[in-house]
């Protein structure tokens, strides 16, 4: 029997090495699982970043306890590593140190197969744990935060997966990001679960994906509470296919403190959801509230008024479904310059759910969006809606827009998106 | 840091070699045979001191280099006996198994003393092993007379009369071995960066004399394929404006310190800008292009490049910057390089608004 747990133990490795498509070749001797032990001390971010860089796939660098001071990013490029803490109020990697010169980000991840779970990142002067081309990957029970509190200066982003598949990012908490808490770009097959973000610029942020998940998380206080956004002039183009569902959406008023140029630096203070340029979103049982801008503004690339020059790029939301959602509060104090603005054209108010109304007028048919286009609201309790019709707005060339508050062109539904399917490094390997 | 081993089992020994053979996997190299001194590689005479190459090692420049951080730097080549790389166009030069890269960065003491003293920093080397290019950094002890693997970098007090006759000091920064990848890499695999026809094509002060690197390592066969230098590609001396325009000294001084990591296979390949002097779309150079995800680096700028306003243009805020999360590069940067920074203000300020006419090539 123990012999049977020994070779089982000892072909884990083997096998996750096998699922990723060993990179970096493989050794045939017989290797047991492995668990490296680093505990805090004055040559621990050194030694912790030897470990890392001389890990061997399917080790687990364990983390003790204690507060931890690096003065560059940590890295791990292997594949298959776990790097673990004893919690995310107990083993605590703080960069407030981190010098000019010494990489972008906290932690940096660039290999497949890596779980990083149950420890905290503080104060980075850059991002706080970015995973890059890598997948699958995990972050659980991970805490980032700017223990300063919301200011300008503070890094971009607490949780930033870009560039992965098959992501999944649960029970985790975000505070203080001058961009967004939790984001996750140009990524497929993506899990946001169970998360806590508040005080961030952006809560969660999804953009430029393809299937995404984004469910039974807490967003408040933050400027805008979850972002679906599409951008222009990325390597991965259009966001398609996002899921925001049971999440608790609630008072994200902070003020915006992003650096201007930035895209959340336009995002009104007081946003509950936003969907800018994205196709096939579908929004459903949430709680929304309270959220003073507006709880749900639905968006093309357009409003914000920036230039861009991308030919692959489709700047209009398209296709997005909200239903069963439950709305209250909020709406009451538009501010921002576009929340300001745009609510002059409402009477300085804004109900539960604002679309901007620009739509693609190449792909009008008699004067209407085709049915599987369309923006379809229902089942929102008492939700009260504006259309803006911005498409409309041109004053110099005396074209206004007809505001409608009228929910009846908007009835419909769309086929519900199908649940993200996430897989392991076997799946992955038995599939490609 | 030493690995148990299981007694071999033979199931498992089995179904091993199975799996070896579906997958095609070749042998990892453990941590034990990386060299771990410098002087084992036997690219120098003596102990190195002087960086006086051995026998077979090709000491070589490149027409543009990497700014980093007022060091000197002394670059060489290895081949394995008998073999040779294979010409490019444009890419890095297909190098045989077997091939080491070495760079030494060091300071000059004196930068108003073109014959000063040199502290050794650092030697990095790259390896190309059978499974792919491997970077090692070896760190210069204090007597300089060998360098020793540090895997996980580390920094060095240096202090030097610089140009204009003032004292400075820097805390030199020596990657680890992952920072090696953060910029050698293009897509996994880990690359050479400045072994490439359009860097080497330029005269070298060799011990027989001056001739062009191109026809030395093609005369020695070190290189096969390649042609005349006059019809092999060239890039601009940054500095040098007898070698090209303002904007093709600064596209040749933007390739070689940015687009290691901003290219479309690179580490920045998530920004969506392509540095590269191959590149010749305006928005992908960053002509208003709006920032991804440059946080606090944006400075409150809304575009990369805004031609003819350097002053709005992120890119030279951030080259301007030393501070964290802003400065770029972001790696192995603690000064900025004032006379690059100029020349990439006079480039936006001299860009046609209508036509910013970024290409080079």
């Amino acid at each position: 029997m123990a012999e049977n747990i020994r070779l089982t133990r000892s072909l884990l490795p083997l096998l996750a090495l096998l699922a990723v498509g060993c990179q970096s070749g493989d050794d045939p001797g017989l290797t047991e699982l492995r668990t490296v032990r680093i505990e805090p001390g004055p040559e621990a971010a050194r030694r912790l970043q030897e470990a890392l860089i001389m890990a061997q796939p399917g080790d687990v660098v364990q983390l003790a306890a204690g507060r931890y001071a690096f003065e560059s990013t940590l890295s791990l490029d292997v594949e298959n590593v776990t790097l673990r803490g004893a919690g995310p109020n107990k083993t605590i990697l703080s960069f407030e140190n981190q010098g000019t010169g010494t990489g972008g980000e906290g932690v940096s991840i660039t290999s497949n197969g890596v779980v990083v779970e149950d420890l905290a990142i503080e104060d980075t002067p850059g991002d706080a744990l970015k995973l890059r081309a890598a997948g699958p990957v995990t972050v659980r029970r991970v805490r980032t935060e700017w223990t300063d509190g919301s200011q300008a200066t503070n890094g971009a982003y607490g949780i930033y997966p870009v560039q992965c598949h098959h992501v999944l990012v649960e029970d985790c908490t975000a505070i203080g990001a001058s961009d967004a808490g939790i984001y996750v770009g140009q990524s497929r097959f993506v899990v946001v679960r169970r998360n806590h973000v508040s005080r961030n610029v952006a809560g969660i942020e999804i953009e430029n994906c393809t299937q995404a998940d984004v469910y039974e998380n807490v967003a408040t206080e933050n400027s805008g509470g979850i972002l679906v956004f599409s951008l222009p002039n990325l390597p991965v183009a259009g966001g398609s296919d996002c899921r925001v569902f049971k999440n608790l959406i609630e008072e994200n008023n902070h003020p915006n403190f992003a650096p201007a140029g930035n895209i959340v630096a336009s995002v009104p203070p007081g946003t509950g959801i936003m969907v800018m340029a994205y196709d096939h979103v579908e929004i459903f049982q949430n709680t929304i509230c309270n959220n003073k801008t507006a709880n749900l503004a639905i968006v093309s690339y357009l409003v914000t008024e920036k230039t861009y020059d991308d030919p692959r790029y489709d700047p209009y939301c398209e296709a997005i479904d909200v239903h069963d959602n439950e709305f209250s509060g909020g709406g009451n104090q538009p501010s921002g310059t576009l929340g300001k603005t745009l609510s002059q054209l409402t009477g300085g108010t804004f109900p539960d759910i604002v679309y901007d109304g620009i739509v693609d007028e190449e792909k009008l048919v008699e004067g209407e969006l085709p049915r599987p286009l369309r923006i379809t609201i229902r089942d929102n309790g008492d939700a009260d809606f504006v259309n803006l019709d911005l498409v409309n707005f041109e004053p110099l060339k005396l074209r206004f827009p007809k505001i409608s508050r009228d929910l009846v062109p908007h009835d419909g539904r769309h086929e519900p998106l199908a649940p993200v399917q996430l897989k392991s490094p076997l799946q992955l390997e038995s599939t490609e | 840091m030493t690995r148990r081993r299981n007694k071999p089992q033979l199931a498992a020994a089995g179904l091993w070699c199975l799996l070896l053979t579906l997958t095609g996997c070749g042998r990892a190299q453990p941590a034990d045979d990386w060299p771990r001194t410098l002087s084992a590689y036997g690219l120098f005479a003596g102990n190195g001191s002087t960086q006086q190459p051995t026998e077979g090692v090709i000491p070589y420049d490149l027409n543009t280099p990497l700014f980093s951080d007022y060091t000197t730097k002394h670059r060489f080549i290895k081949l394995p006996p008998g073999q040779h790389a294979n010409y490019h166009d444009k890419e890095v030069f297909d190098f045989p198994v077997g091939t080491i890269i070495a760079k030494t960065f060091a300071m000059r003491l004196d930068r108003t003393n073109p014959n000063s003293e040199e502290q050794l920093l650092e030697t990095r080397i790259l390896a190309h092993r059978p499974e792919g290019w491997i970077g090692l950094p070896y760190v210069w002890n204090r007597e300089q007379s060998e360098a020793i693997l540090q895997p996980a970098g580390g920094t060095v007090d240096v202090r030097w009369i610089h140009e204009d006759g003032a004292e400075r000091t820097n805390n030199y920064l020596i990657p680890n071995m992952n920072q090696c990848k953060g910029c050698h890499r293009v897509g996994r695999p880990m690359s050479p960066i400045g072994p490439r026809a359009r860097h080497l094509n330029r005269d070298f002060a060799y011990s027989h004399g001056s001739e062009n690197q191109l026809d030395y390592w093609s005369r020695i066969g070190a290189l096969t394929g390649a042609p005349s230098p006059q019809e092999a590609p060239r890039l601009a001396v940054w500095d040098d404006p007898e070698t090209g325009t303002v904007a093709e000294r600064a596209r040749a001084w933007l390739e070689i310190n940015c687009a290691h990591c901003h290219h479309d296979q690179g580490p920045a390949s998530n920004a969506g800008i392509d540095l590269m002097t191959s590149q010749t779309v305006p928005a992908k150079i960053g002509v208003f292009k709006s920032p991804a995800a440059a946080g606090r680096g944006s400075g409150g700028l809304s575009y990369d490049i805004v031609p003819c306003k350097p002053d709005e243009s992120i890119l030279v805020y951030r080259i301007a910057s030393t501070e964290p999360q802003v400065a770029m590069p972001e790696l192995g940067k603690r000064l900025v390089h004032t006379e690059g920074l100029t020349l990439i203000r006079q480039w936006i300020r001299e860009m046609k608004p209508d036509n910013p006419h970024p290409a080079t090539q």
